[in-house]
């Protein structure tokens, strides 16, 4: 296995650490958040 | 977490942070663009010549600068996420929104997977050069979606902090290119008198050339996206737009003074990334290099910018409830579109793993074609609803309705040069449209809160 191996299995093993963190994060807020609160922002609003 | 308190009390909202600046706001427009002038635009060479390519590079120019002032007086006002959908939806009616909407979305969803591709295509040529062909791109495509994908999922600052840097380096690469070929002594490096042509295919070539001269400016629009997020949208969105444009006049220039003067037009015109490729033939390695990390560059910023737009128009699509309300939701952290930016990642991937850059390229130019046909129309009904003095503008362009028409006439003759080039693929774009536009009458709207989607605090427009 050369360089290059290791590093396309790398960049494999980055983006799927990446995209989990996400997903992970996003379903722990919709348990965290009531959704009204999550869809709550209204457009020209000043704040 | 910072949250405010509206209307009734305990009624706790939430909002997107409003952090950014005008150099933000150039970041994001010039980075999705710059990428057109490292790859792209050379194809117009192929159509109409080097001097077709220069008049394609000034006529898209000029349609780009009308572009640039309706969209800066526009959204100046209209100051929401959304950018042209939402202009679209207070100024034209629903349909036109939604539609508005989709070709933002598509747009700038095909164009991160773009260039993601092309990020995957250049470490593949960039393994090959150090002796090692044959490397997958597909990991670094994924790589590159994901990451940006997270950095906007993190914030905007951030994100758009990045695409600043990185596009300013695309940027000076180019003015630094333009100083090595010595300008000021023709013939030194650069070889114009002996290069330049006559038109090879005449006028009809130029009008062809049109098309591909799109990919000096593409994306410049992409600024109205992020309204919502920044401290002064009436300061901040002309200022970054406007200079944006003015860069990207720039750098389309030299450019194009650049390669003309160094590759015959046979070779330029189907160049794959033709800056590189005139820095290669000055045989300065550091020069080379340079311009290899800014072509990679340009395409980073170019997707992250567009991940940042595409998540932004679809955001506001479903907070208006055109796209499930689901859609709708911020981040009670990072104050981020999340949903949006999550439901975009397996698309871009999808549309890069199709490996079909040049479809997906031109869908992604014609949809914003017909976005900017449609501001030629919404410019003179914004004005005469709401004539000047009725609300407050943070710019008023000049001439009106002279950009207006202007625009509409050289959005037709862009057409033109697609439907010559690219005659089915527009023509089945078209129907696209024509069939979402049907299932959004009968299946959608009737989801859409009507009354909740206006909430510019306007004067009744004039006449109703």
């Amino acid at each position: 296995m050369d360089f290059l191996d290791v590093l396309s299995y790398l960049a494999w093993g980055v983006a799927a650490i990446l995209l989990l963190w996400i997903v992970v994060d996003a379903l722990s807020v919709s348990k965290q958040y009531d959704e009204e609160f999550l869809m709550s922002s209204r457009e020209g609003e000043e704040h | 977490m910072s949250t405010t308190v509206a209307g009734e009390a305990n009624k706790q909202r939430i909002s997107m942070l409003k952090v950014l600046n005008p150099f933000h706001i150039w970041a994001l427009g010039v980075g999705i663009v710059l990428v057109g002038e490292f790859m792209g635009w050379n194809f117009s060479v192929a159509k109409g010549g080097a001097y077709g390519s220069l008049i394609a590079c000034w006529v898209i120019g000029l349609l780009y600068t009308c572009v640039a002032m309706i969209d800066s007086e526009v959204t100046s006002t209209v100051a929401a996420a959304g950018g042209q959908y939402t202009q679209a939806k207070h100024i034209i009616g629903p349909l036109m929104a939604f539609n508005v909407g989709l070709y933002l979305v598509m747009a700038y969803t095909m164009l991160a997977a773009a260039d993601a591709l092309v990020v995957g295509d250049l470490m593949t040529s960039g393994a090959a050069v150090m002796g090692h062909p044959g490397l997958d791109p597909k990991p670094f495509v994924v790589l590159t979606i994901a990451f940006l994908a997270w950095l906007n999922y993190r914030g905007v600052f951030m994100t758009l902090t990045l695409n600043f840097v990185i596009t300013l380096i695309a940027f000076v690469s180019i003015l630094v290119l333009f100083i090595a070929v010595d300008p000021l002594h023709q013939g030194a490096v650069l070889q114009h008198q002996a290069l330049l042509t006559d038109l090879p295919y005449g006028w009809i070539g130029v009008i062809a050339s049109l098309q591909f001269g799109m990919w000096y400016y593409l994306g410049i629009e992409g600024t109205c996206q992020a309204a919502e997020e920044v401290r002064s949208a009436g300061r901040a969105i002309p200022l970054g737009t406007m200079g944006g444009m003015i860069t990207l006049l720039v750098a389309a220039s030299l450019t194009w003074f650049i390669c003309s003067g160094l590759i015959p037009w046979q070779y330029l015109g189907q160049a794959t990334t033709p800056l590189y490729d005139a820095a290669s033939l000055l045989g300065n390695t550091k020069l080379q290099l340079l311009l290899f990390i800014a072509t990679m560059f340009a395409a980073i910023a170019s997707a992250n910018g567009c991940i940042n737009d595409a998540s932004r128009a679809w955001f506001s699509l479903g907070r208006d409830r055109y796209m499930p309300v689901f859609f709708g939701a911020i981040h009670p952290r990072y104050r981020t579109p999340y949903r949006s930016i999550i439901f975009l990642v397996p698309i871009a991937v999808a549309f890069a793993f199709t490996g079909l850059l040049d479809q997906v390229i031109t869908f992604s130019i014609l949809s914003g074609l017909l976005g900017y046909t449609f501001m030629s129309f919404n410019m003179v009904k914004f004005r005469k609803m709401w004539p000047l003095g009725s609300i407050h503008r943070g710019y008023i362009h000049p001439f009106h309705p002279l950009p207006a028409i202007t625009l509409f006439i050289l959005c037709s003759a862009t057409y033109f040069a697609t439907f010559l080039g690219y005659g089915s693929s527009l023509l089945s774009i078209m129907a696209f449209y024509i069939v979402a536009s049907i299932w959004f009458t009968l299946r959608r709207y009737k989801f859409v809160k009507r009354a909740d989607q206006f909430t510019m605090p306007w004067p009744r427009p004039k006449g109703y």
